[in-house]
């Protein structure tokens, strides 16, 4: 496969939709539903790329505990919630993961 | 330079240090996101100058990863591009959101703002003008924030590609678990009434059920369901306080849309 046709074609995909309303942005206007909708955008888009990363890491239903990828996400939500520190939940549930996963062997 | 575009200039380059300063967690979960990239382009068929490439003119991890598993399996090109361009609609979204903050600068400054619009880009970003009112220096915050992840990311890819000479089984560290710890701590903030508990719950819920979906479609139809879940709940609770107040809570003019 050619891969400067390959990158160039994911450039343009990433790029264009990136831009688009970028572009226009001085001729459109929302109205104050969709400004509110938009408001959700970013826990919604997040949440909907994390769960199944975390409750389906082999691509199949896990909703258990034995579940090294759930339980460090849950340890890490933990965190998040009481301290409201980016790098220290990242650290501890990333800290977390690897001890189950090879700690434990989970 | 006349005395008045010295403090100009100091705020700046003040905020462009605070963008990239922001970004610092972002970049401490992308590092072994990125360290995975490069470790897996030679195994999925992609050369090393290739890997480093696509860092350097796609920028988009999820997409990246992606085209690799793609590659993997055999699939055709215009079917890898199709892919990154609906992985990528989800960017779309974030643009709608900061198109009124945005809406003053030229073109020469939309470009590159568009070209580093990525998910941790856009979280530290709007998390700023959630906090600061006047946002007319802000897109030098941003532009911090953009280059810091940018290097990080062309550097982690660098990185991986000679980690995976030397340790062929890196694959299976559990290094993508970083993106989704990353993600987690950055939802957790947002958490603070119910329509936006709704908006994640059920957005959650929707991308379990649609996890099936061929080329992560699912993603999209999950938040917009989500999004519809918090913006109807939102009405909804607004609603239910202009009836008990007995007279029209106008804010802003935000109901005349509705």
């Amino acid at each position: 496969m050619n891969e400067v046709t390959l990158i160039f074609g994911m450039f343009l995909a990433t790029f264009s939709v990136r831009y688009l309303l970028f572009a226009v942005a001085g001729r459109v206007h929302f109205p104050p539903w969709l400004n509110t909708a938009l408001g959700f955008v970013p826990p919604a888009v997040l949440t909907a790329i994390v769960l199944p990363a975390v409750l389906m890491p082999n691509g199949e239903l896990w909703p258990s505990l034995a579940n090294p990828w759930l339980l460090a996400a849950l340890v890490a939500a933990a965190v998040a919630l009481v301290r409201r520190d980016l790098l220290t939940t990242i650290l501890v549930g990333m800290a977390t993961f690897m001890l189950l996963r090879f700690g434990f062997g989970l | 330079m006349t005395t008045t575009d010295y403090p100009l200039a100091e705020r700046r380059r003040q905020e462009f240090v605070a963008g990239a300063r922001a970004t610092i967690p972002l970049i401490v979960g992308a590092i072994p996101f990125g360290i995975l990239f490069g470790t897996l382009a030679e195994p999925s068929g992609l050369s090393a100058l290739g890997a480093l490439a696509m860092s350097l003119i796609v920028f988009a991890g999820a997409s990246q990863f992606i085209a690799l598993g793609l590659l993997t399996a055999g699939a055709a090109m215009p079917v890898i591009i199709a892919t990154t361009l609906v992985v990528n609609l989800r960017h779309m979204l974030y643009a709608a959101n900061l198109v009124p903050k945005i809406r003053h600068l030229p073109q020469r400054w939309r470009i590159p703002m568009a070209f580093g619009l990525t998910d941790e880009t856009f979280a530290a970003v709007s998390n700023r003008y959630l906090q600061q009112e006047d946002s007319r220096e802000l897109h030098w915050f941003y532009l911090g924030s953009f280059l810091a992840m940018y290097s990080n990311w062309v550097l982690c890819t660098a990185l991986g590609v000679g980690l995976g000479k030397m340790f062929p089984d890196m694959t299976r560290w559990g290094l993508d678990f970083a993106m989704s710890v990353t993600f987690i701590g950055m939802v957790v903030p947002y958490l603070r009434n119910t329509p936006m508990w709704a908006a994640v719950i059920v957005s959650g819920a929707m991308a379990i059920a649609t996890a099936g979906m061929p080329h992560k479609l699912g993603l999209m139809v999950a938040a917009i369901c989500g999004i519809a879940a918090g913006l109807s709940l939102h009405l909804l609770k607004r609603r239910g306080e202009m009836t008990k107040h007995e007279q029209p809570a106008v804010k802003h003019g935000e109901e005349t849309g509705g």
